[in-house]
């Protein structure tokens, strides 16, 4: 009986959420609903790290959906890189869901509380889809899943904004989302089947071809919109802005490093380094497109009021250090994308944990608004000093590992430019969590302000876990580095 | 060119060129107008393309629909038909969120027109700018008040240099 | 390295001060517990880094990894000379300053104390660790919270002069160590495959050329930004924000002793003496030092305000051991070394004294001083010694660093060296002792009031002690000449 659950483990864990969707909506209340989510998260959790650790000792793992063989069947396939990536969504979904009882609470209506759950499930099941499946047709259906499902979370922010920035998001979504299905459809033409380790096999019979070339090209745009590169990254910082708190949380620190992950898959399994970085010039249109993102998105940070939008034009420069990472096409440069991908989620789920804190207690979240809240609300405000110092890179912080292995691979290829924008990058990053650091101790509190009770425990558990995670990965970092090593090895050897 | 060619090339990728035709239509639907609505139904052109797209390259010359039938017949390749119903239904939930957006934005705003919700947008966040400039011009930090009544033990003294 | 030992304790020694910072915080209010813990861990501390200098005279070098970082890279202690010196200083003048900061924060009535006390226990427990770093990512990882720990303190009076004056420092500190000194570790990394300090220098087999070491030099060199190397030190002088026994220890205690420290260690360990000699990759920043000294003398002579004053004396001085440093001689090193304490001893001796008449008399400018010896007769005094210290004139402590530089300069053939040297102690008399000139020889202002006495005994006894150590150090330097014998003729 384990021996048949622990086969099943890679349908599970897709299944699981997409079946306590459907669920929550029949509880069709906030808190049967609320524990749901916990469960399945966590269970979903568990069963990612077991699967790690499976792939770890014995080999990727093959998963014919229905008992339907591949490449005819779906194929979900598990390997080094997709489990790592796996681990962190399903860990940010299990901290969420400690930190949203009292969020949602304050930001949705409470008889709506079960439809937000629901929808946070949809989008996790859609996320893990994306990560496990070794189809590419199936990445498609599951990244529409977790768009739909976001889009909807999304217009649940409390000011009407919310409803036009989760309309925009839609329309370039949706775009991004075909320019994908086009992509795939030409991969199709050419090779006659879906399954993305069979296209690998036949497409270099095939790649000469200007259809294959168009297909790259679509797959690469479609994708680049999904994880917001320079310059397609506009629908971002509205979407994160007035998203409810949780839902803000969860997104940015998963959403795009799934389209980040769904873009290495293509680029480095489907088409391999050698035609996608060789043939084409790919590698260096995306080291310009993540220069331009790194330095203008962090310069658009500095300018901010609204802590939530500085947050996320900070992500949008932390994509341009992903993607410069793997754009290198080396295996230094590809792990410390795949590490930077695990930090940088960790990170921002924490700086936007503490911005919801904020916002319960103060129901705003600007600058002036969060002033003096150092005193106030102690436990809130250090964590987002820690966070901070780490994404700036300050070192005993996961930022700083992250940072430093971008380094490596940066100069171990020669590119000094890259460093010197990764570091003036870096010190932009200083400039604007300065100005909120700044902002919280250094200013008195606003005269009309009545003094405000530090956030609930819940909140506060959530947030100093995945601050102590960052810390923790910023001591002994030697874990994750050997994960992302294995996964790029495993990338750029077989190519399947 | 011959006439040969021409029509090789235009008549028998007749297919492709609508889908191109259509697909250009509806993203420039999406683009240029304001009313969300016609955005909405450009995005729907859009993705029509591609169903079409798909199906036009599941054809086979001389094959018919792939629905069993008695006796030898040549089907038309069955995958893309799947691919394309999968696909519309996600057309669908997207036009069916879409229109929920719009009707909530209605509610909220009073139109649909991109150009007027902004301009909406826009006053407000105006407004909200103006009250942080003056919230950020009046605000002082909390040691300045305290050490007013005895001499401060800095000096400005490392000015230059 | 030459001879290993266990180094089990360092970590404990390290985490120690740390680890009391919460017994501070426990006890901030009971203001004499809370001091006296803070007094004991640096006792403690100073006896604990004391116990292993008989090893390490003796050529063993204790060490210990804790724990891996990165694959390859763990966070490891190792103790040699010039570090055991370092942390003897800091513990050591720990506990001094604690005393004086007890009297000073009590006698203007300063709030946020235990914050104070705590923040303090942070920057030597990070001194303390950069210390004992045994390669370069363990060293980072403690500059860097020597940075945010001091950072508090700098700002301690929160409002915007102090708000301003943080951000010079934070700025100007973080943007170097991330922009030059990171960078610099990423390369020496990618190049020698190691960054682990090494006897004879880690840099020596890696076959660069001349250019490509000078710009490594350079490049770490700016990357120390404690070690207020022109143009980076602007961050000394904004930080005069800070309350007096701050300055003691930013100036004399811990942070730019730490900059100045990881210059030496950068050149003996990193680059090696013989490697810098060879190719004369040091000498841009020999030179940078030298401009650095005169510079900041010149304009030490323009300040009136007395602190800010002190604060360009400070980074003069702290150019001379990096002179030492870039020198390449082992002569050079060993004066470098031994002006960490010298310059130790005597700055914080200015500071303190410069505390006691602010706390005394409110008086901050040096053209307020007039006649006001006479009113606080063991204060100036002190100055005075100290100052001799700084100058370098026999019978005071700061006479053997700098015979030892001029003879490393003779050494290195850089004979124009010992001219800049004996030119910048003529500034040094101009700036330093016009105010004992002032004090003892003017006729006081006529608004000066005639209570006027001494600062409180917790101000005045350790700087009374400090500038005795001054005298001390001049008749007995054999600990440093034992500690540092790699070094000595």
């Amino acid at each position: 009986m384990i021996d048949t659950l622990f086969s099943q483990m890679p349908a599970l864990v897709v299944v699981l959420p997409l079946l306590a969707a459907p669920l929550c909506v029949l509880w069709h209340r906030s808190t049967p609903s609320w524990l749901t989510y916990l469960v399945v998260t966590w269970a979903c959790l568990g069963l990612a790290v077991l699967l790690f650790v499976q792939v770890k000792v014995g080999g990727p793992i093959s998963y014919a959906m229905g008992g339907w063989p591949p490449p005819f069947g779906i194929e979900l396939r598990l390997d080094a890189l997709n489990t790592l990536v796996l681990l962190l969504v399903t860990g940010i979904a299990a901290i969420t869901s400690i930190y949203a009882r009292a969020s949602v609470a304050a930001e949705i209506p409470r008889e709506r509380g079960y439809l937000f759950y629901a929808g946070l499930l949809l989008c996790l099941c859609g996320l893990i889809g994306i990560t496990i499946t070794g189809d590419a047709f199936n990445l498609f259906v599951f990244l529409e899943i977790s768009s739909l499902s976001s889009y909807g979370l999304i217009a649940m922010g409390e000011k009407r904004r919310a409803l036009l920035s989760a309309f925009q998001y839609l329309i370039m979504g949706t775009i991004g989302g075909t320019f994908l299905l086009i992509g795939i459809g030409f991969l199709y033409m050419m090779t006659g089947t879906l399954n993305m380790a069979d296209i690998a096999s036949r497409l270099p019979a095939v790649a000469d071809t200007r259809t294959v070339e168009a297909g790259l090209a679509f797959i690469v745009v479609g994708l680049s919109l999904k994880l917001a590169l320079f310059p397609l990254h506009v629908w971002l910082p509205n979407a994160y802005a007035y998203a409810p708190s949780s839902v803000s949380v969860f997104i940015a620190a998963t959403a795009t490093k799934v389209a980040v992950y769904a873009l290495i898959r293509f680029l480095f399994t489907v088409f391999g380094a050698a035609y996608a970085f060789g043939t084409l010039p790919l590698g260096e249109v995306l080291i310009l497109l993540s220069v331009a993102a790194m330095l203008s998105a962090s310069l658009a940070a500095i300018f901010q009021t609204d802590v939530k939008r500085l947050l996320a034009w900070s992500s949008i420069a932390q994509i341009g250090y992903i993607v410069l990472g793997f754009a290198l096409a080396s295996a230094s440069g590809l792990a410390a994308s795949l590490v930077h991908i695990v930090n940088h989620g960790i990170i921002k789920g924490a700086l936007f944990m503490t911005a919801g804190a904020l916002f319960l207690r103060l129901r705003a979240i600007s600058l002036n608004d969060i002033a003096g809240m150092g005193r106030q609300m102690p436990w809130t405000s250090a964590a987002f000093v820690v966070a901070g110092f780490s994404l700036i890179g300050v070192p005993a912080t996961g930022g700083f590992i992250s940072k430093w292995l971008l380094l490596e691979a940066v100069i171990e290829d020669g590119q000094y430019w890259l460093a010197a924008a990764i570091l003036i990058s870096s010190l932009l990053a200083l400039i604007y969590i300065g100005r909120v650091l700044e902002a919280l101790y250094f200013r008195e509190a606003a005269a009309h302000q009545s003094p405000v009770a530090e956030a609930p425990w819940s909140m506060r558990a959530a947030t100093w876990a995945l601050v102590i995670l960052n810390i923790a990965l910023g001591l002994y970092a030697t874990p994750l580095v050997d994960a992302a090593q294995r996964a790029a090895r495993s990338l750029l050897g077989a190519g399947t | 060119m011959s006439m040969d060619a021409l029509t090789e090339s235009f008549f028998g990728l007749f297919n492709y060129w609508i889908v191109i035709v259509l697909m250009m239509i509806g993203f420039y639907t999406v683009i240029s107008h304001d009313n969300l609505v016609k955005k909405l139904i450009g995005l729907n052109l859009f993705q029509t393309s591609v169903f079409i797209f798909y199906i036009s390259m599941g054809k086979i010359a001389g094959s018919t629909a792939p629905i069993l039938t008695s006796g030898d017949a040549v089907y038309a390749n069955p995958l893309p038909h799947v691919l394309i119903l999968t696909a519309i239904v996600v057309g669908v939930s997207t036009m069916a969120l879409g229109l929920a957006l719009v009707v909530r934005i209605h509610e909220a705003y009073g139109s649909i027109e991109e150009d007027d919700v902004l301009a909406a947008d826009y006053e407000r966040r105006d407004e909200e700018d103006e009250t942080e400039r003056q919230r950020s011009a009046r605000a002082q930090p909390p040691g300045d008040a305290r050490d007013d009544t005895k001499p401060s033990e800095a000096d400005n003294g490392g000015q230059t240099g | 390295m030459s001879g290993a030992m266990s180094g089990a304790w360092l970590p404990w020694l390290v985490a120690l001060p740390a680890i009391m910072s919460l017994i501070v915080a426990a006890t901030g209010r009971w203001p004499n517990l809370r001091e006296g813990v803070s007094v004991a861990t640096a006792v403690a501390v100073f006896v604990g880094v004391a116990s292993f200098a008989g090893p390490v005279s003796s050529g063993l070098r204790p060490s210990v990894t804790l724990f891996e970082i990165l694959p390859g890279v763990g966070m490891t202690f190792t103790l040699e000379p010039i570090g055991l010196v370092f942390a003897l200083v800091a513990s050591g003048l720990w506990s001094l300053t604690t005393i004086y900061a007890a009297g000073y924060m009590r006698g203007n009535d300063e709030h946020a104390q235990t914050r104070f006390f705590v923040c303090f226990a942070l920057a030597i427990s990070a001194a303390v660790g950069i210390a004992f770093a045994g390669n370069l990512i363990t060293l980072f990882v403690f500059y860097e919270m020597l940075t945010l720990s001091t950072y508090p303190l700098v700002t301690h009076h929160g409002d915007t002069e102090s708000r301003n004056g943080g951000r010079v420092y934070l700025g100007i500190l973080l943007t170097t160590s991330i922009g030059f000194f990171l960078p610099a570790i990423v390369v020496t990394w990618l190049l020698t495959g190691s960054i682990t300090f090494t006897d004879g220098g880690l840099m020596a087999g890696a076959g660069m050329g001349t250019l490509g070491a000078a710009a490594m030099y350079a490049l770490f060199l700016y990357g120390t930004g404690k070690a207020a190397l022109m143009p980076f030190h602007r961050w000394l002088p904004a930080a005069m924000v800070a309350p007096t026994p701050v300055s003691a220890l930013l100036h004399a205690v811990a942070v730019v002793k730490a900059g100045v420290f990881i210059v030496l260690k950068l050149t003996v360990y990193v680059f090696g003496l013989d490697f810098l000699a060879d190719t004369g990759a040091s000498k841009p920043m020999m030179w940078i030092a030298v401009i650095t000294i005169l510079g900041a003398s010149l304009i030490a002579m323009t300040r009136d305000n007395l602190k800010a004053r002190l604060a360009y004396s400070t980074v003069s001085q702290l150019s001379y051991i990096v002179l030492g440093a870039s020198m390449a001689t082992s002569l050079g090193v060993l004066g470098g070394t031994m002006h960490i304490a010298m310059h130790g001893f005597a700055k914080i001796t200015l500071f303190f004294c410069a505390g006691a008449i602010y706390t005394a008399t409110h008086r901050k400018n040096v053209s307020d001083l007039d006649g006001l010896g006479y009113a606080m007769p063991i204060t100036f005094t002190a100055f005075f010694l100290a100052s001799l210290s700084l100058v370098g004139i026999p019978p005071m402590g700061g006479t053997w660093s700098k015979w030892y530089l001029m003879a490393g300069a003779a050494d290195s053939g850089q004979t124009i060296l010992i001219l800049v040297l004996a030119i910048s102690s003529l500034l040094n008399i101009v700036y330093l002792l016009e105010i004992p000139t002032r004090a003892f020889f003017h006729n006081p202002r006529p608004d000066t009031p005639r209570h006027w006495q001494e600062a409180p005994w917790a101000c005045v006894i350790p700087l009374s002690i400090t500038a005795a150590g001054c005298i001390v150090w001049f008749i007995y330097p054999v600990p440093f000449l034992a500690l540092l014998a790699p070094w000595a003729p």
